[in-house]
């Protein structure tokens, strides 16, 4: 006992210090030392010229960074963390005979939220004053930007409905698949592909993905007959190792995909970014075509049989894993198409992107009924606009996610199937 | 490279307060999980609950400390019935479900700017130790090479450990803990001895998340500060890998698991480093060294959980699924 306890006294005193030295931080380190975060803008005249020269402050507690508007009117400031800066812009500094215009405030606070790029638009010139959206059509415009949010949440959705559906997997790596896709567009277009033959490529990697993960982890454990909590487990290790595989090549810091930097444009009362109307129109497409194959061709057919009743599909002379295959590729290229999508919405691609809608595909999955994919459909549509709207009626835009995660646990609260889900399903 | 001093910091890590906040974390997933088959998967939130709710009642409040401790667990039970109320009569998949959103929720709710002057927002809260410091009863000097307040957190860190073991072992052996494990096994059969299945499990949670929400004060008081992002999902995914290393439904086991997983963690690290700088590796920069460590514990939890389901000290007949 005496040697053991004066072995123990020993560890202690060597270890003691060093490991005040050097203690492992408890969350993922930061990625580089250079500030990935950034407020940055375009400083530009009533005539539309850039204006150079200009100093800019931004300051948060013990914090200062300045930056001076470059010859193409451009300024960014690195910012150690995401949280509010008061930014300022040096009067003095403007050029003769241009002033800041009406209504604008100097200095002024602005803060991030959940992107690590904020941009601050300053305008200038005399006669130019800021419009006062109303309230009607911030409503409308923020509702088909839900729209748009939500069937790309719908795409990711779908997938993960039919994979819980057909196999019983509460897949917590749906969201390393979501990323896949934005990240693999961004890798083939820096390899200088053009930007068609990315997509496409990404989104053949997305189902490769998803079938390599089906053959090489879900099928032998299904074949083990492991139980559906020791599998949601995995699916939980297999999201940790996946995100930081990513961040291992790809970096921490935000990147755009081409394209990313549009105006918005008018149609009829609604103002809407080009790209999010691209998204809305794909996505509504992709998700028409889905219901079309499940109604209405055999393999949809034997898809919502498997879902149904496995045992009873296999008797009837369904090949169960093959139509388990399928909803994994499928699956997969469908997370990746959601991915590509929500890295045009928010914008930028970063490791943990995917990570970060996982719980609101789960909130639209749940929403609609567990395994139902038209609910999962309808649920998030309903979470897409829900979340965009919360800003319009007065939510901070850094508490939008929450409210529809608290939806989602209300309605558990009083309909624990589900708007389009099946009572017994519940257990 | 030096050895001495990779396995002297791995070796330090054995019994650093953040080992000690981890092990006790686990152990309260131990009681959900282990004894009682409740999925929690947001233990990160009542750890969060535990250090908010301690550092706004000292800070915006001024009260003394145990105040602060008293209402840090008050918290951690009301956050635990919350979540309880709705889910616990639905399958288990559905209560994982609500427990990472809830745990998300506390996360969004303490980084949000709008109440930065209760909760600090992203930069989070600090200066709230002093009453816990002030009640150091040991003299400035050195103790086994730490200095007052670094000996005393371990001591009062470890020494809540151990109590919080004993306590769970003497419940789990009691007639209590033995309904819990017949819930585990087969909620039914309990239900039809005419147990209340719903008030056990309600029990449980509670439980373990007032274990949670005193280790999420262990964890904040050597640091001195309580930041919202060191309570994401990886935190509660971190816990898991330390509860299913050791054996999930066993006292002894989160406390090992929790040890293992941070000497693991320290020597990969010193390792790693130590290869890259005597320039045996060059394919790898320091910051990926970081990453690959995470990529690591992924690989190892789904393995765990492939191979060895019952940990290093669990009874493969006491699994919470079969």
């Amino acid at each position: 006992m005496g040697a053991i306890a004066s072995a123990v006294v020993a560890i202690l005193l060597v270890a003691a210090p060093a490991s005040q030295a050097a203690t492992p931080s408890p969350t993922p380190p930061p990625s580089n030392q250079q500030f990935q975060n950034s407020i940055s803008g375009f400083l530009r005249d009533d005539t539309r010229a850039p204006i150079e020269g200009v100093k800019i402050t931004a300051k948060s507690g013990a914090f200062t960074g300045t930056a001076t508007s470059g010859a193409n009117g451009s300024w960014s400031i690195a910012v150690p963390t995401q949280g509010t800066y008061v930014v300022e812009l040096d009067v003095s500094t403007l050029p003769k005979g241009i002033k800041l215009a009406e209504g604008q405030a100097n200095p002024r606070t602005v803060t991030f939220s959940q992107t690590s790029n904020l941009s601050v638009i300053f305008a200038f010139g005399k006669g130019i004053v800021i419009q006062q959206q109303d309230f009607g059509q911030n409503l409308l415009n923020r509702l088909v930007a839900g729209l748009s949010f939500g069937l790309l949440l719908a795409l990711a959705s779908v997938g993960l409905s039919l994979i819980f559906g057909t196999t019983g997997l509460t897949n917590f790596a749906h969201g390393e698949m979501v990323t896949l896709g934005a990240v693999l567009v961004f890798a083939f277009n820096a390899m200088n592909l053009p930007f068609w033959l990315a997509i496409i490529l990404a989104l053949i990697g997305g189902g490769l993905f998803g079938w390599a993960q089906d053959a090489g982890l879900w099928r032998p454990l299904r074949r083990r007959g492991t139980g559906l909590v020791p599998m949601m487990i995995v699916s939980i290790g297999l999201a940790l190792a996946v995100r930081y595989i990513i961040q291992f090549y790809f970096g921490g810091a935000t990147q755009q995909l081409p394209f990313a930097q549009s105006a918005e444009i008018q149609i009829g009362p609604v103002s809407i970014s080009p790209n999010n109307l691209w998204s809305l129109v794909i996505s509504a497409i992709v998700i028409v075509l889905i219901g079309i194959v499940l109604l209405k061709t055999r393999l949809g057919k034997a898809t919502r049989a498997v879902a149904d009743n496995p045992a009873l599909a296999a008797a009837s002379g369904i090949d169960v894993d093959s139509v388990i295959r399928i909803v994994w590729i499928v699956g997969g290229v469908l997370a990746s198409l959601g991915g590509i999508l929500w890295a045009y919405y928010r914008p930028g691609v970063t490791f943990d992107m995917g990570s970060q809608i996982l719980l609101l595909i789960f909130a639209g999955v749940t929403l609609g009924g567990l395994g139902t994919v038209f609910g999962a459909l309808i649920g998030s549509v309903i979470v897409g606009i829900f979340v965009e709207l919360t800003t319009v009626f007065g939510l901070a835009a850094d508490l939008k996610y929450v409210g529809a995660l608290f939806i989602m646990i209300v309605v558990l609260l009083f309909r624990p199937q589900g708007i389009l889900g099946r009572r017994e399903r519940v257990g | 490279m030096d050895f001495g001093f990779i396995f002297s910091s791995a070796t330090g890590e054995i019994f650093s307060p953040t080992t000690a906040a981890y092990a006790l974390a686990a152990l309260g997933l131990a009681v959900h999980f282990g004894y009682s088959g409740l999925l929690n998967f947001g233990q990160a939130g009542f750890m969060a609950v535990g250090a908010y709710g301690f550092a706004i009642s000292t800070l915006s409040f001024g009260v003394p400390f145990f105040v602060g401790l008293l209402i840090a667990v008050v918290c951690s039970v009301l956050f635990a019935l919350i979540l309880g109320i709705p889910t616990l009569r639905l399958r288990a998949d559905y209560l994982a479900i609500v427990t990472i959103a809830s745990a998300e929720i506390v996360r969004y709710v303490v980084t949000t700017n709008q109440l930065t002057g209760v909760t600090g927002s992203a930069n989070g809260l600090a200066a709230f130790e002093g009453g816990f410091y002030d009640m150091n009863p040991f003299p400035e000097g050195s103790y086994l090479g730490m200095n007052n307040r670094d000996f005393f957190i371990r001591i009062v860190g470890w020494g809540l450990v151990v109590v919080c073991c004993v306590i769970v072992w003497l419940l789990m052996r009691s007639p209590w803990g033995r309904v819990l494990k017949g819930i585990r096994e087969d909620e039914n059969a309990v239900r039809s001895l005419g147990k209340n299945v719903y008030a056990y499990k309600m029990q449980a949670l509670v439980i373990g998340g007032i274990v949670g929400a005193l280790a999420g004060m262990v964890f904040t008081l050597p640091r001195g500060a309580v930041q919202p992002a060191n309570y994401g999902t990886e935190l509660t995914f971190f816990l898991w890998t330390c509860l299913l290393l050791g054996g999930m439904a066993t006292v002894l086991g989160p406390v090992i698991g929790a040890m293992i997983f941070w000497v693991v963690l320290s020597l990969t690290q010193g390792i790693l480093y130590g290869l890259i700088e005597s320039g045996a590796v060059t394919w790898l920069t320091t910051v990926q060294a970081g990453q690959l460590r995470y990529i690591l514990v992924g690989i190892a939890l789904m393995l765990l959980m492939i191979f060895r389901p019952q940990g290093v000290f669990g009874n493969k007949k006491e699994l919470a699924f079969a």
